[in-house]
């Protein structure tokens, strides 16, 4: 689909005859272009009519091929207290522009309560993977929202207690049945206290309690796996509550939000859903010219870009304040730009106003040659998928025929005004990140570190050199409450080698980890050019007399380098001593794992069964001379486990 | 009315009932568009304010019984606004 026939720049098309086109392509059988244009005008008109539109072809094309090949199936359920139903369908389009099939299930008004206590509901039958809990204050903290002035501030006190009790009680009952992710709305604070400005004279007030009880919800948060706030005040705070709120939809059909904010609600959900379905981006591509700074090089010269703490470079300077933020994330930037490299190379290296400078980019491609091209060269250079790739661009023909070349990258819709890109950036949810691991705050430096291995590399006369010259130390241990959230991480966003491509979420590793004959291990490495962190997880279980691998996956900065079969040796070593006889595990092959595709075979693994949906493979221990390479330092520890009572549940 | 602000309300409720726009009359109404309940009614209340920028009040959404009523209802508050 690279031809540059079927690129259109947005001037082809008004929204009307978008959709008649949209319909002929459905017709016609043009699937993949339809899934495209519908995408397009998602992007051009995001309003509720258009989801419904949207929603509709889409939902025809599912039919149609239920596995579309680019779409993520994602399972949503919302608790409320209020009419959502007009939410879904923008939040539906939405997510769809970010490749998510998103299916979603509603509760019954106000029944949120009894279908997290019931472990039969509807709600678990639904088996979400994702649960909204979306209460709004009047419905949760009633008394303190509307008979405020009526009670005394003792009565006040014990009436919030009552409220974060409530909520400790359903999050623990929710834990108990179900392992999905839980996202609970904060209590907005009310536009207008019942004692006006008096009320914000004392912390006892009706905001200041609401806000207490905010401050307590998010604490519960963090004592469980995979519960995370949505700070609902603050999103109505950062609309203006009195445009948000629209009190007539309110008090005729219960929907408490008007029509304008509709798709921000939308959106404030997606920034949870997208990071939990791993449809994240993990590289950010930049533009240079008029995008990291204002003008040309080429032409202007060091003295004509701008870029500084004055407007108009101050434009500039936020946008790259935000790239630095990215990067905090753990989100690596690379450069892909039209230009000659000595002129780029002193902008970025020596213009007074840069705040993001050549060491901040793990990857250049400055040069004339077409965008799709060098996009495809960054993803292979930093060994992610061209999934993994956003693009930032201020020429929408560029943008344009990179959509159509590579409609797996996530390309971000760039306003025209230099003064919003900033927010463009900031408010793309595929940057958004749940957890942050130690290995995410390092990972620029980690992919420095890289390039000079590659450099290193070409020095030696053979691999085995090589790695001794690495000094590779390398550290097992079981799971723990520490490496939970990294685990988690590896198995959802690991695609190259992973044997198995199951994903898991945290609690799902905790549940797994307390099973007899599980055992979780995570593996941690280090060289003489830096550490790399918590980099391999291998998930086994005994049955009987073998040893079933259920998840082998490495992370992709250090294929090759014989860690896989250091974890591989463990655990076969380790299941003779337990007296297994066998070690055995499934290949299932997916779009991306074809480096994993021979491992168990150069392993010394037997192929026992083939199915259309993998190859089985064993291991006779008695007879494996599988070991750990002796250029490997492997040290093995016990570690600590997951903590045998999630706190809170207790009660 | 003119024929353009009937055709955009015409458009929106093709779009939100799941019809082809030139199906929809002037007379069209929840007797006649089977989809046209009152979650979509709901719908067609957002989408008809969100594309106008105009704000309906609840006497304002009883009166809208069919698209030609929901045409003349906007064309109404867009000339009070103005």
């Amino acid at each position: 689909m690279s031809d540059s026939t079927s690129i259109s720049t947005p001037a082809d098309h008004n929204p009307s005859s978008l959709r008649a086109e949209i319909d002929r392509l459905i017709a016609e059988g043009a699937l993949d272009l339809a899934t495209r244009r519908l995408a397009e005008l998602w992007r051009r008109d995001p309003a509720s009519g258009t989801a419904s539109f949207v929603i509709s072809r889409l939902d025809g094309l599912l039919e149609k091929t239920p596995e579309r090949p680019a779409l993520t199936k994602f399972k949503l359920a919302i608790l409320r207290s209020f009419t959502v139903e007009p939410i879904v369908p923008l939040l539906r389009a939405e997510a769809f522009a970010y490749g998510i099939d998103l299916e979603v299930h509603l509760g019954d008004f106000n029944t949120y309560v009894q279908e997290v206590l019931d472990g039969g509901s509807s709600l678990y039958r639904f088996a979400p993977n994702v649960v909204v809990l979306a209460v709004r204050t009047d419905q949760a903290a009633p008394e303190l929202w509307r008979d405020f002035a009526d009670l005394v501030p003792e009565a006040a006190q014990q009436a919030g207690g009552r409220v974060v009790h409530g909520y400790e009680q359903w999050i623990g009952a929710f834990r108990k049945h179900c392992q999905a992710s839980l996202i609970i709305h904060s209590l907005e604070r009310p536009a207008s206290p019942s004692l006006g400005v008096l009320d914000d004279q004392s912390e006892a007030g009706q905001s200041g309690l609401i806000r207490q009880i905010n401050r307590e919800l998010r604490r519960i948060a963090v004592e469980f796996q995979g519960v995370y706030i949505l700070d609902y005040d603050a999103l109505v705070a950062r609309h203006g509550s009195e445009h948000f709120h629209d009190e007539r939809k309110w008090l005729t059909a219960r929907l408490p939000i008007a029509a304008g904010y509709v798709l921000p609600m939308a959106r404030e959900w997606m920034r949870f859903i997208v990071p939990l379905s791993g449809r994240t981006a993990k590289v950010l591509v930049v533009d240079l010219d008029n995008t990291l700074w204002g003008g040309v090089i080429g032409e202007d010269g060091m003295a004509g870009i701008k870029v500084g703490p004055e407007y108009p470079g101050a434009a500039y300077q936020a946008l790259q304040r935000a790239l630095l933020d990215l990067s905090r994330k753990g989100i690596l930037l690379a450069v892909c730009s039209k230009n000659n490299l000595d002129d780029a190379m002193e902008a970025l290296e020596k213009h007074p106003g840069m705040l993001v400078r050549a060491k901040h980019f793990a990857a250049m491609r400055v040069n004339w040659t077409d965008k799709a091209q060098n996009l495809r060269e960054i993803a292979q250079e930093l060994n992610v998928g061209i999934d993994a790739l956003a693009f930032l661009d201020d020429n929408p023909f560029e943008r344009e025929q990179v959509r159509a070349a590579l409609p797996e990258v996530t390309v971000i819709n760039l306003p025209k005004n230099p003064l919003e890109y900033a927010s463009a950036v900031r408010n793309c949810a595929a940057f958004e990140r749940l957890t942050l691991s130690a290995e995410d705050q390092q990972r620029t430096e980690m992919y420095a570190a890289q390039k000079q291995r590659s450099g290193a590399e070409q020095n030696f006369q053979s691999k085995e050199d090589f790695f001794r010259h690495l000094e590779q130390e390398a550290e097992l241990e079981p799971v723990s409450d520490l490496t939970l959230a990294r685990v988690a991480q590896l198995t959802q966003k690991t695609n190259q080698f992973n044997l198995t491509t199951r994903r898991y979420t945290e609690p799902q590793i905790a549940e797994m980890a307390k099973q007899p004959g599980w055992r979780i291990s995570s593996i941690k490495v280090r060289d003489r050019f830096g550490d790399h962190g918590l980099v391999g997880v291998a998930i086994a279980h005994d049955e009987g007399e073998q040893c079933e691998v259920d998840t082998f996956l490495l992370s992709c900065r250090v294929i090759g380098r014989t860690v896989e079969t250091a974890l591989l040796a463990h655990l076969a070593e380790s299941a003779a001593l337990r007296g297994r006889k066998r070690l055995v595990g499934w290949f299932l092959p997916t779009k991306k794992n074809a480096p994993a595709r021979d491992f168990y075979e150069q392993h010394g693994f037997e192929r026992q069964a083939t199915n259309g949906g993998g190859s089985l493979w064993a291991l006779d221990l008695k007879s494996s001379t599988l070991h750990c390479p002796d250029w490997i330092k492997l040290k093995v520890s016990v570690g600590s486990r997951i903590a045998e009572t999630t706190p809170g549940g207790k009660n | 009315m003119t024929a353009s602000t009937f055709e955009q309300v015409r458009n929106v409720a093709s779009d939100i009932f799941g019809v082809p726009a030139d199906k929809i009359t002037a007379e069209s109404s929840p007797e006649t568009v089977e989809s046209w309940d009152s979650m979509q009614h709901l719908n067609l209340v957002l989408a008809i304010e969100e594309k106008f920028g105009v704000q309906l009040e609840p006497e304002d959404i009883e009166q809208m019984k069919n698209i030609g009523a929901v045409a003349a209802l906007v064309e109404k508050l867009q000339s009070a606004a103005r």
